[in-house]
């Protein structure tokens, strides 16, 4: 990085210099004092942190870890097991296979982290330090300590870059700034590139998949059961500084390449993980969180072939979300609907289905021969306009269709064959309640759209929508009907959000035009829903189902942010943006899109993945 | 017609030998008051390779987009096998005309087979459904698509790259895949902008043997060049532009004779001008001064000194050209759009 302007002998002067650690303590102090810390902080998440019950989750018991402990207790585990990795355990290799410390270095900050801020709620809550007990001083002394000692471990300092003597002042710290920046990303760069995963047999290799999608069901069901604020908080921090972790440590490489190789069981894994969810539950308040979180997820995965796919920026996309509501609303026998007709379920999925597929085809057509920019603003006009309309066609402005801005009300509940979606069903000792009813009935219609996306986008004509997201007249020069298959895109894209809309039209009972905002405080909505995708991974299945997960979980979680919900929420877009463009779950493409410097890997795995 | 993997010889969009393939009759292109095209005319028959040069902004590329359904031509009409090309690029495709671009045009973050795959779309049929459904006839017309489009990298001397992303490859490949991609949809023409541009003399050669290649396959070639040599070693017949008319047609001696294009190249001489000879010994003895450093043609000196001048000029020109071309992140010549 330094460039010509140094002198020769500089650089072999560093070199000499012994890589050491941002914390001045020698190196087996260091390893050793983040082991001790960890195993200390265990130890205190099993004593009394506070005298009264009166902070939520009861932090006063000896002996059982309750709440916030139990996040701190998962956090200095992971911490401990990295630790005794680092010594180099036999049998504890397969945990770190890129290196210990940079691991380590995060599961100590995610204790950290989340055991400061657990003793600073404390007391902020309660009033004063004093309402800690000896336990409280312990996990926040120990835990401090861990990270320091882990903070001890050497790394690989960058080298400063060379000062332009006629800087000014301003200039002078921006340039150390950067080079404190530098720093600190480099302490917490894993040293060595992961190595690559051993030959396992491919029962082992299922064990492993499964494993995961278990862990995976479980840090969601803890998420979304999180009964207090604080909690929450507390979630979210180890939650992310332990993802970071086991990053860091290339398990997450690791086992995304294991889940690579088999793809199709890691899928139907992946839906039975999600079908176990509702048994998790013992009563339905968190199956209505899981069916809004499915019907956001769903849509937006329909967005994703054609924002991610096809390159189409769409910003009135909840209105096909709509179209198929109020279609399913409009033939479910309500007595609000003009149209005096009950439709079974499957032909309910379909009218549906064909009213968004007619009304993205004739919002297509016209506007699909414009480019980038235009598309996308006159998406979100027609965006809007379908909310005006329904808006509008109450009977007074209009013909009476809609019933204005009451919307279509009393949609029954569903009656598949029987099977009354309305009522409590007891399968095998568990009670399944209205919502998880609900719940399994999307999941059926996630996986079609799973399925939708993943065959059409490995085929001839998933191939024609990136060509024409790359390069349009390339595309068209290789005889690719540009219009033809940009309009295929965009209604099947639409017919996908009309399928998840006739199931949410019977979830919310109610359909009105206030529901399809293009942007609003409450998912799903045409804002949210972009924002799922790219937060997500822009061309992935998993991205805009996990971007949708976070962006409905974090605002409902959040809520006593209040009116600063937007707020929290466009910061957090705006760091994800500048640090991570590539969104949470990166299609390969894309990631060498963005971080072009990273070494170029050789070979891409299937598209779509 | 997509199954025809075993065919070595004869491309599947090939056509039998003496048979006029491309047939452009008074193409005029007028932007506004500019005419850039002005009633030219070309044929190109089968298993020929035909050159088209003049000097930048000649209106070359112009009336390569005319061809190719880019533009629509003002007047005049373009005949591709005895009928009028349609005015959609896609469908000039479809037809049979195939076409790589100036500044290369891939589909830069697809791999390498998938590029070649793209470049099947015409001649494949699979539609959504059938990609959805995922019936018998879905995984034949895949592999069937896919076996085409090994044998096609292979062809180029790609196919132990297939699966790298395109981006990821050096120039000289990159412009090897445009190739291949453009011969994925089987065309009976195959029309290449400025193949060699920004090449080394070993990629040169390489590109020149891939053209005769293609040639044998039955497939005629139309090629756009700035380097002379490339072209007099490669086509059959050469048409020169300027500003935007045909000068010359014809063969290789009967360009490089032509006074008007070395005019067109490198200007008339003046009235007070040194004469030819005089031109000629000047020229010879500085080509014998540099006769250990400079190449050995120039190092001839006879009476076509003034010929040995154009070409050293033109490949100075060539160079800067292709300087141009390779920092093609801002190309002054963003004309295929």
């Amino acid at each position: 990085m330094t460039t010509q302007t140094t002198a020769p002998e500089t650089p072999g002067a560093r070199r000499t210099e012994t890589p050491s650690g941002l914390v001045p303590l020698p190196e087996k102090a260091g390893r050793a004092l983040a082991l001790g810390g960890s195993v200390l902080t265990i130890v205190s998440t099993f004593l009394a942190w506070t005298w009264t019950a009166e902070f939520p989750g009861d932090l006063t018991v000896y002996g059982y870890p309750g709440g916030l402990q139990v996040l701190v207790l998962v956090g200095a585990a992971l911490a401990t097991l990295f630790a005794l990795a680092s010594y180099g355990l036999r049998g504890l290799g397969w945990l770190t296979p890129a290196g210990p410390d940079a691991a380590l270095k995060f599961a100590t900050l995610a204790t950290f982290a989340t055991s400061w801020y657990t003793v600073l709620a404390i007391s902020s809550k309660l009033g004063g330090l004093v309402n800690l007990e000896p336990g409280g001083f312990l996990v926040a002394l120990s835990s401090l300590a861990a990270l320091a000692g882990a903070l001890a471990l050497p790394f690989q300092r960058p080298e400063p870059e060379p000062i332009d003597p006629e800087d000014t002042g301003w200039e002078k710290f921006k340039h150390s700034a950067a080079h404190g920046w530098e720093t600190i990303k480099a302490v917490f760069t894993a040293s060595g590139s992961p190595r690559p995963v051993p030959a396992l047999p491919s029962y082992a290799e299922i064990l492993i998949i499964v494993a995961s999608l278990a862990l995976g069901l479980l840090v969601f069901t803890y998420g979304i059961g999180t009964e207090y604020d604080e909690q929450f908080i507390g979630f979210l921090i180890t939650a992310g500084f332990g993802f970071a972790a086991l990053n860091k440590a290339g398990l997450i490489a690791h086992a995304s390449q294991i889940a690579s190789r088999h793809q199709n069981i890691t899928i139907c894994g992946a839906f039975l993980a999600a079908a176990l969810f509702p048994f998790t539950q013992t009563d339905d308040q968190y199956a209505t969180l899981g069916v809004y979180i499915l019907i956001f997820a769903t849509v937006a995965l329909g967005l994703n072939i054609v924002v991610g796919l096809a390159g189409l920026l769409d910003l009135g996309y909840v209105a096909f979300l709509g179209v198929g509501a109020y279609a399913a609303a409009l033939v479910s026998g309500s007595p609000s609907s003009p149209f005096d007709v009950h439709f079974p379920f499957w032909a309910a999925v379909l009218v549906g289905a064909a009213a968004s597929l007619v009304f993205g085809v004739l919002i297509g057509a016209p506007t699909l021969r414009l480019r980038g920019d235009y598309l996308a603003i006159v998406t979100l006009g027609f965006g809007e306009i379908f909310r005006i309309t329904a808006n509008n066609l109450d009977g007074t402005s209009g013909p009476d269709i809609t019933n204005g801005s009451n919307g279509v009300s009393s949609i029954p509940n569903l009656d598949v064959l029987g099977f009354d979606f309305g009522t409590q069903h007891d399968m095998g000792g568990f009670t399944i309640g209205r919502f998880a009813n609900y719940f399994f009935l999307m999941l059926i219609i996630t996986a079609v759209v799973v399925l939708v996306f993943r065959r059409s986008g490995n085929s001839r004509i998933g191939r024609a929508w990136v060509a024409i997201r790359e390069d349009e007249t390339a595309a068209l020069a290789m005889g690719i009907n540009g219009f033809r298959v940009k309009l295929i895109a965009f209604a099947v894209g639409a017919s996908l959000a009309g399928l998840a809309g006739t199931v949410q039209a019977h979830v919310t009972y109610t359909v009105t035009p206030e529901q399809y905002l293009f942007a609003g405080p409450i998912p799903p909505n045409s804002a949210f829903l972009l924002a799922a995708v790219v937060l997500g991974g822009m061309g992935t299945i998993s991205g805009p189902l996990i971007g949708a997960a976070l962006l409905f979980l974090i605002p409902n979680k959040l809520q006593f942010l209040g009116n600063y919900q937007l707020f929290a929420f466009g910061l957090a877009l705006i760091l994800l943006m500048r640090f991570r463009p590539e969104g949470l779950i990166p299609n390969r493409r894309r990631q060498l899109e963005f971080h072009e410097e990273a070494e170029a890997p050789t070979h891409l795995t299937k598209a779509g993945a | 017609m997509t199954t025809d993997t075993t065919t070595k010889d004869t491309a599947p969009g090939a056509t039998a030998p003496g048979e006029t393939v491309l047939d452009a009759r008074g193409v005029t292109m007028r932007f506004g008051g500019l005419t850039a095209v002005r009633g030219v005319d070309l044929t190109v028959n089968a298993g020929e390779i035909v050159g088209l040069i003049g000097p930048n902004g000649a209106g070359k590329t112009t009336f390569f987009n005319c061809l190719t359904g880019l533009y629509v031509p003002t007047e005049g009409e373009v005949r591709y096998k005895g009928n009028v090309l349609p005015p959609k690029s896609f469908k000039v495709t479809a037809a049979g005309i195939a076409r790589t671009f100036q500044n290369i045009r891939l589909f830069a973050n697809m791999t390498v087979l998938e590029n070649v795959l793209v470049g099947r779309h015409t001649r494949t049929k699979e539609g959504f459904w059938s990609a959805v459904l995922r019936g018998p006839g879905f995984h034949k017309a895949e592999k069937a698509s896919r076996d085409r489009a090994m044998e096609l990298l292979r062809f180029v001397g790609l196919d132990h790259k297939s699966e790298h992303l395109a981006r990821n490859l050096p120039y000289g490949e990159q412009r090897k895949l445009e190739i291949a991609r453009a011969l994925a949809s089987e065309p009976g023409l195959l029309l290449l902008d400025e193949p060699t541009a920004g090449m080394n003399p070993q990629e040169t050669r390489t590109t020149e043997e891939l053209v005769f290649a293609i040639r044998d396959m039955g497939i005629a070639v139309l090629v756009i060049e700035h380097d002379m040599r490339f072209i007099f070693n490669l086509c059959d017949r050469v048409a020169v532009l300027v500003q935007g008319e045909k000068l010359v047609e014809g063969d290789s001696a009967t360009v490089q004779g032509d006074e008007r294009v070395v005019a067109a190249y490198l200007g008339e001489p003046f009235e007070d001008a040194p004469g030819a000879e005089e031109v000629a010994e000047v020229e010879a003895a500085e080509a014998h001064a540099e006769a250990a450093e400079a190449h050995a043609e120039t190092a001839e000196p006879d009476a076509e000194a003034a010929e040995a001048a154009e070409t050293a000029e033109t490949d100075a020109d060539t160079t800067a050209d292709a300087a141009d071309t390779t920092t093609d992140a801002a190309p002054g010549k963003e004309n295929d759009r």
